[in-house]
């Protein structure tokens, strides 16, 4: 196999500081006078300067799929910006063999004013695509994009859906042999999304080679073989996709699988601490990714030390913050909050029921409540992401996700009772 | 997909002759017209007149010009009825004057394009100018009908016509050139724009001759490159008396040296766009 793209010692150096990155003339004027004066000092002193990438070296081969992934500022995006020219490495080099097609961002050029016939035309061109190529891919474009009773009309009258459907659908026909893909793999609703998943299937097959940026790890693992973990400009791992995406996340959860903590360090109060907070599966072993198809069991153990009407609750929060769910100990029965537990070491365990999360990354925060007589909360131990989980939804019968491979967008993935059965044999009732 | 695979090697910014690549600039020749034909749709779309005022703009300042200075102020006009004089400098400088105007914001206004996909970013200021060019097609039009209307005769000097496009085209790209580039950096560019044409229209020979420039500033005036080339433009189409050759030599090897050093620069500067976006 011959080699696409061979990356070689590939640094960048960023300027980062307080200054505007351009500048009024008169800045460069009085700056220009002042290296006069100071010739010898350092003129870097205010600025500092990051290294966005250190002495990067790798080779990807023809017909290859290559996901490079990372943290928020890793690197990633600045490798793509390399080796789509839009800006230039401080050191080393690369050798790209081959038209390349870059996806930093779908609809890039897209004029509001113009009409989605127009905007093709216009985004194609930016793409690369020559107007005999666009002429020929026109109506597949248009029946991908499902807009074809507006393609006429100027694209500020489309809603944010139709105008990134337009620009997924033109993106998708971009007939180069290599692509950079930078986090754009699929868009739109559900529907759409599954006819993006379907294109790259059908690119993939079309042995081209592709290095595609993404957080999403459940893109990735379907979509490549192989894949880079870069962070802090530097690549940490180079390999088999599913142990590079492993890697990650050990490498990055910041999250803690269990937490501990000896009686003097505990969070707390004088009545309450925290002993410990532990995720476990049903047999009582301790885990933190789960099939979606079983119970998760979250311990919280805590000490009272004076008498007082104290309960556990948790907090369960999915990657992007949002809150799934409370669970309070103050639910189990009634009464349960204004109890007074005696002193003591208490252990609560709550089991979130199998099939109800959906595919992700979840944290918990654990607190230690006393309700007032008032009914107002008062915390004695408040502990933010105290620990963190994994589900993931299979491909199998018996889960939410049945034999249907994509995702779906919602806050929870519960298995639901669906009974259809036919009511009638005739299509029309006898009148 | 069997083509033959074209290699790129990516490395830091040598020398600015390395990065000047005219083969892939014609590879791009696409995006150059997809770029110009934007423009143009949007300057007009959702205005009544349209198109039209490509011919209105210069017309109208033909009349004002023809009345203050060939009627209050009685400017020679060469032996030509003056709107007709003025008119055929105002073309041109409408031309020049978009160059100035838009193609120097070529740049800054499409960032967001630069930073997200790579080509030839020379390709900017060029699309403007032709879609300028456009423009200066209709408004010659008008010329045409307006020296039937004088019965202004032209001589066979009048083949000479493309040659002076071309310059006229090589003076307008080198202006942008430079002022695109530098407004990325300086955005001080933008606000110098308005009343630098107004100054370079009044330093150029727009709505007076050049024979009434005192001798000892031909040389200055002849410094401007747009002095060559609306000389140029009265003297082939008008049949005017013939420029002084001097300052029509100095004024075009200004356009050249523009033209040059602006792609030099152009490409210098080039570099660090998307870098500093």
């Amino acid at each position: 196999m011959n080699i696409a793209i061979k990356v070689e010692n590939l640094s960048k150096l960023y300027k980062i500081g307080k200054k505007e990155p351009y500048m009024a003339l008169r800045d460069a004027l009085s700056e220009s006078i002042k290296k006069l004066f100071r010739k010898n000092e350092k003129d870097k002193e205010n600025e500092s300067y990051i290294w966005a990438l250190k002495n990067v070296s790798f080779e990807v081969k023809e017909g290859e799929i290559v996901g490079i992934i990372g943290r928020n500022g890793a690197g990633k995006t600045t490798l793509l910006k390399i080796l789509s020219r839009i800006t230039y490495p401080t050191e080393g080099k690369a050798v790209v063999k081959g038209k390349v097609g870059s996806l930093l961002e779908v609809g890039i050029g897209f004029h509001p004013e113009l009409t989605g016939r127009e905007n093709i035309y216009l985004y194609g061109t930016i793409l690369g695509m020559k107007k005999k190529e666009i002429d020929e891919k026109f109506d597949e474009i248009v029946e991908f994009s499902g807009l074809a009773q507006f393609i006429d009309t100027p694209v500020k009258y489309y809603s944010s859906g139709m105008y990134v459907r337009l620009a997924f659908a033109t993106a998708a026909y971009l007939q180069t042999n290599i692509l950079l893909i930078d986090e754009v793999l699929a868009v739109g609703d559900v529907g759409f999304q599954r006819k993006c998943f379907q294109r790259m299937e059908e690119v993939r097959k079309e042995e081209r080679t592709i290095l595609v940026v993404s957080h999403n790890m459940e893109a990735i693992l379907r979509f490549c073989k192989r894949s880079i973990l870069i962070d802090k400009g530097r690549i940490i791992k180079d390999g088999n996709t599913k142990e590079v995406v492993e890697e990650y996340l050990k490498y990055f959860s910041e999250i803690y699988n269990f937490r501990e903590w000896s009686f003097d360090q505990a969070p707390g109060s004088e009545f309450a601490k925290l002993k410990s907070i532990k995720i476990k599966d049903k047999n009582g072993n301790q885990k933190n990714s789960f099939d979606s198809r079983e119970p998760i069991f979250v311990e919280v153990e805590y000490w009272i030390i004076k008498p007082k009407n104290i309960y556990a609750s948790i907090v369960l929060q999915n990657q992007m913050g949002v809150i799934v769910f409370i669970a309070s100990e103050s639910s189990s029965y009634l009464g349960r909050a204004y109890k007074i537990l005696e002193p003591g070491l208490y252990r609560a365990v709550c089991e979130i029921p199998s099939n109800l999360l959906a595919d992700g990354n979840y944290t918990l925060r654990v607190v230690l409540v006393e309700l007032g007589k008032d009914s107002s909360p008062l915390y004695h131990a408040d502990v933010h992401n105290a620990v963190g989980f994994q589900v993931f939804v299979p491909l199998a019968p018996d889960s939410p996700r049945g034999d249907y491979p994509g995702g779906y967008p919602g806050v929870v993935w519960p298995k639901f009772k669906w009974e259809t059965y036919q009511v009638d044999k005739n299509i029309f009732p006898e009148s | 997909m069997q083509e033959k695979k074209e290699t790129i090697i990516i490395k830091p910014p040598s020398s600015v002759f390395d990065a000047i690549n005219l083969k892939e600039i014609i590879s791009r020749i696409d995006l150059l017209f997809a770029l110009a034909i934007r423009d143009i749709k949007i300057r007009y779309r959702r205005t009544i007149i349209g198109f039209g005022w490509a011919v209105i703009q210069p017309f109208a300042q033909m009349v004002i010009f023809s009345l203050i200075f060939g009627k209050f102020t009685k400017i020679p006009s060469e032996n030509v009825p003056y709107p007709i004089f003025v008119y055929s400098a105002l073309v041109p400088w409408q031309l020049f004057a978009r160059a100035l105007n838009d193609a120097s914001m070529s740049v800054v206004n499409n960032i967001h394009i630069i930073s997200k996909i790579y080509f030839p970013r020379i390709i900017l200021p060029m699309s403007v100018i032709i879609s300028a060019l456009v423009d200066f097609f209709s408004a010659f039009s008008i010329l045409i009908l307006l020296m039937i209307f004088y019965g202004v005769i032209p001589t066979a000097k009048v083949l000479l016509f493309p040659v002076f496009v071309f310059v006229e085209i090589l003076c307008a790209l080198g202006v942008a050139l430079w002022l695109s580039a530098l407004n990325v950096k300086f955005r001080d560019v933008k606000y110098t724009l308005q009343f630098l044409t107004q100054i370079w229209l009044f330093a150029t020979p727009v709505i007076y001759p050049a024979k009434i420039i005192p001798e000892k500033f031909k040389f200055i005036f002849a410094l401007n490159p747009m002095t060559g080339v609306v000389e140029g433009f009265r003297w082939i189409l008008l049949n005017t008396t013939p420029p002084d050759f001097t300052m029509m030599a100095i004024s075009t090897l200004m356009i050249f040296i523009v033209f040059i050093f602006g792609v030099v620069f152009f490409y210098k500067m080039e570099k660090e766009f998307a870098d500093i976006m």
